[in-house]
């Protein structure tokens, strides 16, 4: 059983108590909702007749079902205006703050709540989102949930939770040049596989790691449900606190002195021990392409699809149903592979620095003419800072669209889909089977800046060979 | 359509169906139900959507379209199962098709906790034994018994330990599965907890 690792430490601050059946009763310090998983909670809530019990500590954005091109209001699909309308009568019957579309704040839930300042070192965080991981980045315990969870983290601002184990993911040197924290990831999941993580929170340390910036460690900590440990973290450094200052709900004053203090007491010990520990060596990582319908059927952009030999036997199965369903064949190569659509977005790559790395390599450039690219920035604030960059310019003049922020084709609950067996090549997170809208639609997960160099050759390419 | 849905309530010690296989490794969400289906207030019409999309490609021959499974309601799977997506949809479709438990390799963390949060025990047998389940009701029909009291599940040729969570099988056993009583019970322990934090005195902003 681990022991003073940062996750042990704020479990423990917030276990509430020990439930008869063996599992804890946790405090959840910061509630994220949205438009899809909160509507049948809020109704449980009235079924039983019961309040919000501490609204302050919920607060809500819109994000999955918005439309990208044309936000006004009603939105043309009625289903999508029905949701954002619940949502808003839920926040407003129940006091719960509501970063709406024009507000400047909205978008993705976990794209927001960083730059808001509301996530924060050594705090439990929970949304009815299985990428609420991604706030483990700031050294939060954080997890997503189901929506009788989100009912019960309304009404009673706990959940009933069984402790995770804690392994350790030390990624020793550094990434080399064109390979990004995306990489790095799929990297991850391809050497541990998808339910390696199952039981776990995973902790990323080692120099790697502490040579990311707050959103390349964003990106690593949102996909660690794709190696499927619920929750992901990071021991909060400087870094981390300089992201954090001065932001919107950020402390301020005397209160960011104390906070410092309290966060810069919050690591894993020296000496802490791990239920296990895995290590990475982060310099042999190449940019890395996903070829099947899992995020751990990835290859590097030099290698080929493996053959059913070279797998365990527990991956063959799937192995063989990924062939199938994405037409490719055992032994190609994955790069000249070619690509239909190009998408750069969502809360695992949806950030500023993932749409300046794109925007380097697209400057200049054009997407090929047999390639749909569109970017959709992971929020209001994100689309603001890019625009007053010029970044959006430089995406238009090469050919992508520029949209309006929202979850969008990560998971095509708007009309950005794909259509019949088309390939994207996308920065999102999951490759599953019908995951972008099309029932028979497939997704090549990679970088942004891989997404981007895909889209100038309309093919799978190798970014290197745009930034070196 | 089948006899109208009624969820689960209290103590649940006992489950007896038949058994529907499901043979696939990494089944997730979005594939329990498509993220199209997510667009809806409630759970209500969940149940003929579930595996929408396997369904249609598979024409009719998909598990869950056979005339002979149409009463089934004790599925078994492989391993990950509900992995992905956090939609609590999943299982609900699940459940309003008529599945009341899973018996699988292994479960994703947050599909089981959603499983466990509405009524639907999951229960755990090594590779093996869960190949021959599959293997056996894919040829004939296989009624099971479960007794959750000791984790024993019976056919008229089988006798079976399934493996539970301790914590899990207690919950369904006491009814603390639905747990939001017994967390409302701690009312004054979450009030100290709440004022013991050391970050809500410096996030007092939160409020609107």
């Amino acid at each position: 059983m681990s022991q003073n690792t940062l996750f042990d430490k704020v479990w423990d601050l917030h276990k509430v108590s020990s439930l008869p059946g063996g599992s804890d009763q946790i405090f959840i310090g910061l509630h994220l909702i949205h438009e899809v998983t909160s509507p049948q909670a809020f109704g449980a809530l009235k079924d039983k007749n019961l309040k919000v019990k501490f609204p302050d500590r919920t607060v809500a954005t819109v994000d999955h079902i918005v439309p990208t091109d044309n936000q006004s209001r009603p939105f043309k699909d009625n289903l999508a205006e029905q949701m954002i309308t619940t949502l808003e009568k839920n926040c407003l019957e129940h006091k719960i703050r509501f970063f709406n579309i024009g507000s400047g704040n909205q978008g993705i839930v976990h794209v927001v709540a960083p730059e808001l300042g509301l996530t924060q070192p050594g705090m439990t965080i929970a949304c009815g989102d299985s990428h609420t991981s991604t706030h483990g980045a700031f050294g939060s315990i954080a997890f997503g949930i189901g929506t009788s969870q989100v009912r019960d983290v309304l009404a009673t601002q706990t959940i009933a939770m069984n402790k995770l184990k804690v392994r350790q993911i030390w990624c020793e040197n550094k990434l080399s040049n064109g390979v990004y924290a995306k990489d790095l990831v799929l990297h991850i999941i391809n050497k541990l596989g998808v339910k390696a993580g199952v039981g776990f929170a995973y902790e990323f340390s080692g120099p790697a790691i502490n040579a990311l910036s707050m959103e390349e460690r964003m990106t690593i900590c949102n996909m660690s449900i794709e190696g499927g440990a619920r929750c992901g973290y990071i021991n909060p450094d400087e870094k981390t606190f300089s992201y954090i200052k001065n932001k919107l709900c950020a402390p301020k004053n005397k209160n960011w002195e104390k906070a410092l203090t309290w966060w810069k007491s919050l690591k894993s010990d020296e000496d802490s021990i791990y239920d296990d520990v895995i290590k990475i060596d982060s310099c042999k990582i190449e940019p890395t392409v996903t070829w099947g319908i899992t995020p751990g059927q990835s290859i590097g952009i030099n290698q080929q699809i493996p053959l059913l030999d070279e797998l365990s036997p527990n991956d063959k199965l799937v192995a063989e149903e990924a062939y199938e369903y994405m037409s490719f064949n055992p032994g190609q190569s994955i790069k000249d592979i070619p690509v239909e659509v190009c998408f750069i977005g969502s809360c695992t790559n949806g950030r500023i620095s993932d749409l300046r790395v794109a925007a380097e390599v697209l400057k200049g450039k054009k997407v090929s003419r047999n390639v749909k690219a569109f970017v959709v920035p992971g929020s209001e604030k994100v689309a603001n800072e890019a625009k007053q960059e010029g970044l959006d310019q430089i995406f238009k003049d090469s050919g992508f669209q520029w949209r309006e922020p929202g979850c969008s084709m990560c998971l095509a609950m708007n009309s950005d889909k794909l259509i019949g067996n088309q390939i994207s090549a996308s920065s999102s997170n999951r490759n599953f089977k019908g995951r972008q809208g099309s029932p028979s639609g497939r997704t090549l997960l990679m970088s942004p800046a891989m997404v981007a160099a895909a889209a100038i050759n309309g093919k799978v390419s190798d970014v290197r060979e745009f930034i070196n | 359509m089948k006899s109208e849905f009624t969820p689960p309530i209290g103590k649940i010690t006992q489950i007896d169906g038949q058994c529907i296989a499901l043979i696939g490794n990494d089944i997730d969400t979005d594939r329990i139900i498509p993220a199209r289906f997510l667009k809806c207030v409630n759970f209500d019409s969940l149940g003929e959507s579930v595996f929408e999309d396997d369904r249609k490609t598979l024409k009719g021959r998909h598990p869950f379209d056979l005339e002979e499974n149409k009463n089934a309601a004790i599925l078994v799977v492989n391993s990950n199962f509900g992995c992905g997506s956090s939609r609590e949809h999943a299982p609900q479709a699940l459940m309003r098709w008529g599945i009341k438990a899973i018996i699988g390799e292994s479960f994703a963390d947050i599909f089981y906790s959603n499983c466990i949060a509405i009524g639907i025990p999951c229960f755990t047998l090594p590779k093996k034994s869960i190949e021959e389940i599959q293997n056996y009701c894919d040829n004939q029909f296989l009624f099971l018994e479960i007794d959750l009291e000791n984790s024993l599940a019976k056919s008229k040729d089988l006798t079976s330990n399934l493996e539970i969570k301790e914590s899990t099988r207690k919950m369904f056993l006491s009814g603390e599965w639905d747990a939001t009583s017994t967390l409302l019970a701690n009312e004054n322990l979450i009030e100290n907890k709440f004022n013991q934090l050391p970050y809500i005195k410096f996030n007092t902003h939160l409020a609107i």
